[in-house]
């Protein structure tokens, strides 16, 4: 029995994070979170760092630690098939109109989990008998939730229209009815063995016992025990009684007892496991729609638009997007922010080039941050979104920081590219931030050259925000149909609009007007301009 | 009792089961039940005391010794003859222990035959000459282009000289070193906590304090999680060290500036002068093309066009 609200066949598993450790928050320590994530490859690091994702995860999750470590590893773990893009989306739908429903199972999943780990954290899981015995109790916890989740399924069936829903209460309507759970609280009860053993063993090696099983066993004749020791063995019956003070033969018959268990045990360790495991992906796959939900709510008060947006084939090439924002920047400031219009349908490579300060950063970053919630299921940060689903996305950004020299920095730019390529394949997506700037312009636009061109010759699509004018120029007037180029919009007065337009790259990026507002502000870059003009 | 539960079980995270020490003799609750057992069951006991007093066996350890040890000899000519049947070579060496003259025609890598060999591709062979004060190879040149390969070939020929084997060329001298000593790039190992460089550093450290002018040491891109212009420092350092030492060495670098110091024979893989972006596979004695700055950045980063062509998978 599996919930399958993330994937129409199979298990959602987290794959990095504390989820990994236990589905109780409240067993995870502060200083393990690190090593818990330190599996997660340099790649998503960067893409974490780069799109500031941090700030969105921490939005959804409203500062709900279980939260926050099911949408990490979900938009972390996107998905290029769009029919799970599509049943995803559809689930989303309905926790929005059922919300309060959704919230009721949630809390089952999560309290049923918190009792399971009560019940059996104390045992050590390795003697036969113990494992039975707890896996008894657990099991006999999970068939009362079951009974809760089914009344409630019973009760709402009707509403539930998504797929998955749809599926997941019915499963549980079927597989749980009166009379299997009766036969199961039966079944439990024998297993408790409370009215003796009996055991089939095989002769093995060495004339040892082997195969050591439990048979069905309806317990002896009432007797009393004088009655017991009188009565005549039948013939092909042996029988004989441990002394009290032989320990080590009690030791002994222990062992045998706990070796016939063993595969009792394993089946109800594996049937309680079983559902545990269920309410746990229960609780996971429904606390990345919460996310959503949550993330949803937030941008709607600050009046920004939220949509659900429209995934295209993989291979197909179909951004396009109406009031597209950067949503970690919105969900950093007060006001509303401004959002981007494109059409890049059909287009291989974007260029986004001009004013500094000018948007450009935050335009890549919301394209980025669109895509990745795209491929999660989640809805996006425009008021409206398609996008051909990629492979993978990547992220390539200038780094503030420079501690080293000028030659390391561009060694390291060059490294970091080089390990985004070992992961790379055909319609992967990536985006370029200012990337192979460290050094002089001939030479960088020469290294950018080759590694879009070939990029674009394998198949990957190119998102790119350059300065580098000579690569950017060359790119322009080769004149392909397949590239758009755009421009952060800058006024004759040297005022930003932060609109991202189309436009060929220029030869400055306004740099001069930055300089020009922090070091003279009382001359105006137009007065500047004009006596250049003069002279 | 199974299909009860068999709706809660497949996929299973885990199979339980629990270990009980298996001892050869018996506790006396089993030696008990076996007693009833054997007397519900006397016909096929009986046979049992029977059959343990009859057999008993041995085997003789020298004859046990030879047959491990000559397997050794037999899967080495073995190995020799699907080699010499490509037309490959392979001859016993003259060795020397003063002379550090090397000379061999025509050899080739071991590890990498026995795969050409088995799916039939073309074996390219490559010389190994130093002469009068030539100590150390110094190889750059395109990536895929043979340089590890080189460097490997090198190393198995001094290795299995030792060994006393026929060894892969015609005409093979050879200098009987102490030691063969190798730094190859390494995966970063997270339990040693250290960079990359660092424990680059570290082990061509602890190799120059073993190494002695008899020993042969063999270098494969060290440092390259540095900048240049501290790898071109610390690769100039390492070299110097093993001048001084007048040992045998092949470098293989990013670095062309390393292919121009003393007792150094410059070594190039080969392209194809019609076509650079064919490999030849030839190592050829010639000096190094030196290429610009951050292109030998790209180039070590694997960042060409025809890297990047290469390296990502459709």
């Amino acid at each position: 029995m599996k919930p399958y609200l993330l994937f129409q066949n199979r298990d959602f598993y987290p794959k990095w994070g504390m989820l990994q450790k236990s589905p109780l928050p409240d067993r995870w320590r502060e200083r393990e979170y690190d090593s818990y994530w330190q599996s997660l490859p340099e790649v998503k690091r960067m893409v974490i760092q780069d799109l500031e994702l941090d700030i969105l995860f921490q939005a959804m999750a409203r500062e709900d630690p279980f939260i926050l470590e099911v949408v990490k590893n979900v938009i972390l773990t996107g998905v290029s098939d769009i029919s799970t893009i599509i049943y995803r989306q559809n689930i989303l739908k309905y926790c929005i109109q059922n919300h309060e429903i959704i919230r009721n199972v949630y809390e089952i999943a999560s309290d049923t989990l918190l009792k399971y780990y009560k019940a059996t954290s104390w045992y050590s899981g390795k003697s036969a008998n113990s494992v039975r015995s707890t896996s008894i109790r657990s099991l006999e916890l999970f068939i009362e939730m079951l009974v809760a989740l089914r009344d409630i399924a019973q009760e709402h069936a009707q509403r539930f229209e998504s797929a998955g829903f749809k599926t997941l209460f019915t499963t549980i309507s079927t597989e749980c009815t009166d009379e299997y759970l009766t036969e199961v609280r039966e079944r439990l009860k024998a297993l408790k063995l409370e009215n003796g053993i009996l055991i089939s063993v095989r002769l093995g090696k060495g004339n040892k016992g082997t195969d050591y099983a439990l048979q069905e066993f309806r317990g002896l004749k009432r007797m009393s025990w004088i009655h017991r020791i009188l009565t005549k063995e039948e013939p092909g019956e042996y029988s004989f009684t441990i002394a009290d003070r032989d320990i080590s033969g009690f030791k002994a018959l222990g062992e045998i007892q706990e070796k016939s268990v063993n595969k009792i045990a394993n089946t109800l360790l594996q049937a309680s496991e079983h559902l545990a495991h269920f309410f746990a992906a229960l609780k996971t796959e429904l606390a990345f729609y919460i996310g959503c939900l949550q993330l949803r709510e937030t941008l709607m008060q600050k009046g920004q638009p939220v949509c659900f947006p429209v995934p295209y084939e993989v291979g197909t090439r179909n951004l396009s997007f109406q009031d597209l924002y950067d949503v970690c920047l919105s969900l950093r400031l007060e006001e509303p922010v401004i959002g981007n219009d494109a059409n890049a349908a059909e287009k291989d490579l974007v260029i986004i080039t001009g004013a500094n300060r000018g948007g450009k950063s935050t335009f890549l970053r919301s394209i980025g941050q669109a895509e990745l919630l795209l491929q999660s299921g989640c809805m996006v940060p425009a008021a409206s979104y398609s996008s051909d689903v990629c492979i993978e996305l990547f992220t390539h950004f200038k780094r503030e920081e420079d501690h080293s020299m000028k030659s390391g920095k561009f060694d390291e730019e060059l490294g970091r590219m080089s390990r985004i390529i070992d992961g790379m394949r055909s319609n992967s997506l990536i985006l370029l931030n200012e990337s192979f700037a460290a050094t002089n312009e001939r030479e960088g636009s020469e290294i950018s050259k080759q590694i879009v061109n070939a990029l674009l010759d394998k198949r990957i699509k190119v998102i790119c925000v350059t300065h580098l004018y000579e690569f950017s120029k060359a790119l322009y007037e080769e004149g392909r149909e397949t590239a758009l180029f755009l421009r952060a919009e800058r006024k004759p007065d040297g005022k930003r609009t932060y609109k991202v337009r189309e436009g060929m790259p220029l030869q400055t990026s306004y740099g001069e007007d930055l300089y020009n507002r922090i070091f003279c502000r009382s001359v105006t870059p137009n007065t500047k301009n004009e006596s250049v003009g003069i002279s | 009792m199974v299909n009860t539960f068999a709706r809660f079980l497949d996929e299973p995270a885990r199979y339980f089961h629990e270990n009980f020490p298996d001892y050869p003799e018996m506790n006396h609750i089993e030696g008990q039940i076996l007693d009833f057992v054997a007397r519900l069951y006397h016909d096929v006991f009986s046979h049992l005391e029977l059959f343990r007093e009859r057999y008993d066996l041995f085997l003789d350890s020298t004859i046990e010794r030879f047959d491990r040890e000559v397997q050794f000899y037999f899967a080495y000519l073995q190995f020799i003859d699907t080699c010499r049947e490509k037309g490959l070579s392979f001859s016993l060496p003259v060795v020397s222990d003063t002379d550090k003259n090397l000379r061999c025609w025509d050899g080739f890598d071991l590890a990498l035959v026995t795969r050409l060999v088995r799916e039939n591709r073309p074996v390219i062979c490559n010389n190994f000459i130093l002469e009068g004060e030539e100590r150390i190879f110094v190889i750059t040149g395109p990536n895929q282009g043979g340089k590890t390969t080189y460097a490997r070939t090198f190393g198995q020929l001094h290795y299995l000289a030792r060994l006393g084997c026929p060894v892969p060329g015609r005409e093979v001298r050879l200098y009987l070193c102490d030691q063969i000593y190798t730094h190859f790039e390494k995966e970063e190992d997270i339990e040693n906590l250290m960079s990359k460089l660092e424990d680059d550093l570290v082990r061509i450290h602890d190799i120059f304090t073993k190494a002695t002018s008899r020993s042969i040491i063999i270098i494969n891109e060290m440092f390259t999680s540095t900048t240049v212009q501290d790898a071109l420092f610390l690769g100039k350092q390492v070299l110097k060290r093993a001048i001084d030492l007048d040992l045998l060495c092949t470098y293989v670098t990013f670095l062309d500036e390393l292919t121009k110091l003393e007792k150094t024979v410059s070594l190039v893989s080969g392209v194809d002068a019609e076509n650079p972006d064919i490999r030849t596979y030839k190592i050829e004695r010639r000096p190094a093309d030196g290429l610009s700055y951050a292109h030998a950045i790209a180039r070590k980063n694997r960042l060409t066009y025809q890297d990047i062509m290469e390296r990502i998978k459709s």
